[in-house]
């Protein structure tokens, strides 16, 4: 792949004794859309918060637009980044979680606000108006000043995807964002992801098991086994002409119930 | 003295006896010598609460310090300041420090008063900062991450506007409570109300009136202050857009 946005080179992550990812290599291109599944313990959540910075693996390299995220050059050696070396390269990065997150002190505008004024020192009225835009895409301009407690979970979600957006991230990031979900509300914030993946500019990598969804958006479905990717294709090969009997059987659960 | 038919008088013999001791004249004379102390005796608290306050940030930052030994050492200073008795310290504030090498000057009453309770009472005040900062969600500290925060933005903006609010009323009880720790400092010479009353008994032999006096004014700062607080969390709840419960949309 020429210039791939993020690449994994042999990531490992071990908590303690037990070793997580076991050797992840990977690389996205600009613009591509990714689901990643997999049986719970595989790893794919950890995946993309190492990505995120909210864990450091224990081997391997990432890099991010070019950059390696975890190591820098300091003199003529390469150590452990510094919270600079990876602020300067966490902000091409967005994540949306499975629990929200938002900021319980802040309304829902604010919320969306908050980011591009406090970190990047954007001008204030610019935001407001970007961020008055963001929320409306995502079918919420009538709660801009409503607050987080105020609001469903769907509609929660929705503004927590306003809310990275309005960063402009290059890559952005889903935790199992409907996972979380009352069953009822789980297609408006499928919609507007979908209305994001059709925009076209950011490479995104959704960790999800709605596997109808991902075999509609994505350009590649990467399933991840016991720390390591096992398969890696296009959504119809994976998800209906595989012959790897984990894939297989991972997916026989949700054959039933989709 | 009498409830209904009630003839208190006779069912508590004590009341009679006290209405006979009770001199409203000591009252009158007594209270405008022992109000002239109320600025020290409220000074000294306000004072030493805006000390707790600050150096209860202070313990934190010092336990925080990412060289192991020092942020060891500190940790051990604050629990041997929590654990010793105020009296203590105070004595050793206005009696021992003057000899300390180096360091050492000798210190006025008043701020031996201020940084003894003060600096006693901020080791407690730490732990209520603790608890309040380790009650916010840890997702807040992911969101600040993604969201690119700097360390000192994710404190201002994100964290501590969570922490602190919860923590308010915990904080006016430790106002309270140190109104009811200054009179020790009477020990070292401090002369507040309490002192003036003692003084005042001691002169003129009546000490049951001066010190109902002292005990009446206590009474009333610790509610005004209790007043003043609740409001406070009141308004800082407001701002920081707690909405009461019911009025989620589902």
């Amino acid at each position: 792949m020429t210039n791939p946005i993020v690449t994994f080179r042999d990531v490992h992550k071990s908590y303690g004794d037990v070793e997580v990812l076991k050797g992840i290599d990977l690389d996205i291109a600009p613009a591509e859309k990714i689901a990643l599944i997999g049986p719970s313990g595989s790893g794919k959540t950890t995946v993309i918060r190492t990505l995120m910075t909210l864990e450091e693996p224990t081997a391997g390299i990432i890099t991010v637009d070019g950059q390696n995220l975890w190591q820098m050059e300091k003199g003529s050696k390469m150590v452990r980044a510094n919270e600079k070396h990876l602020r300067s390269i966490r902000g091409k990065i967005g994540m949306v979680f499975q629990h929200f997150n938002l900021f319980p002190h802040m309304t829902n505008l604010e919320n969306c606000m908050a980011a591009p004024i406090h970190v990047k020192k954007e001008d204030k009225a610019s935001v407001r108006k970007r961020s008055i835009e963001m929320l409306e895409k995502v079918g919420l301009g009538d709660k801009l000043d409503n607050y987080p407690n105020q609001l469903s979970g769907g509609q929660k979600q929705r503004v927590a995807m306003a809310r990275a957006l309005v960063m402009r991230p290059k890559v952005m990031l889903f935790d199992e964002v409907t996972s979380a979900l009352d069953p009822e509300l789980v297609g408006e914030v499928l919609e507007v992801i979908r209305d994001i993946a059709n925009e076209g500019e950011m490479a995104m990598v959704l960790v999800t098991h709605e596997m109808d969804f991902a075999l509609d958006v994505a350009d590649r479905v990467i399933f991840l086994d016991n720390g390591v990717i096992a398969e890696s294709g296009k959504p119809a090969e994976i998800l209906q002409h595989s012959d790897n009997e984990r894939l297989q059987s991972f997916l026989h659960r949700f054959r039933s119930t989709s | 003295m009498r409830i209904g038919n009630l003839d208190l008088e006779r069912i508590f013999p004590f009341i009679t006896r006290i209405k006979e001791n009770f001199s409203w004249e000591t009252v009158t004379e007594s209270f405008p010598i022992i109000f002239k102390g109320i600025g020290i005796t409220l000074g000294l608290t306000i004072a030493s609460f805006a000390v707790a306050l600050l150096f209860g940030f202070v313990w934190l930052l010092l336990r925080k310090i990412p060289f192991k030994p020092l942020s060891w050492l500190f940790t051990w200073i604050m629990e041997f300041i929590r654990s010793t008795p105020p009296l203590v310290q105070l004595f050793f504030l206005y009696y021992g420090w003057p000899n300390v090498p180096v360091v050492g000057v000798t210190l006025d009453p008043f701020v031996c008063g201020v940084l003894g309770i003060g600096i006693h009472f901020s080791t407690y005040i730490s732990e209520v900062y603790r608890s309040g900062i380790e009650s916010v969600d840890k997702g807040q500290w992911e969101a600040a991450k993604a969201l690119n925060y700097s360390a000192g933005k994710k404190w201002t903006k994100v964290i501590l506007p969570q922490a602190l609010p919860p923590t308010i009323p915990m904080l006016g009880n430790y106002l309270i409570i140190m109104f009811k720790e200054v009179p020790l400092t009477a020990t070292i010479g401090v002369i507040g109300i309490l002192q003036l009353a003692r003084d005042y008994g001691a002169q003129y032999w009546r000490y049951l009136e001066p010190l109902t006096i002292v005990a009446l004014l206590f009474l009333v700062m610790s509610y005004a202050s209790s007043l003043i607080i609740r409001r406070m969390e009141k308004k800082i709840n407001e701002r920081t857009g707690k909405k009461p419960a019911g009025t989620a949309v589902q």
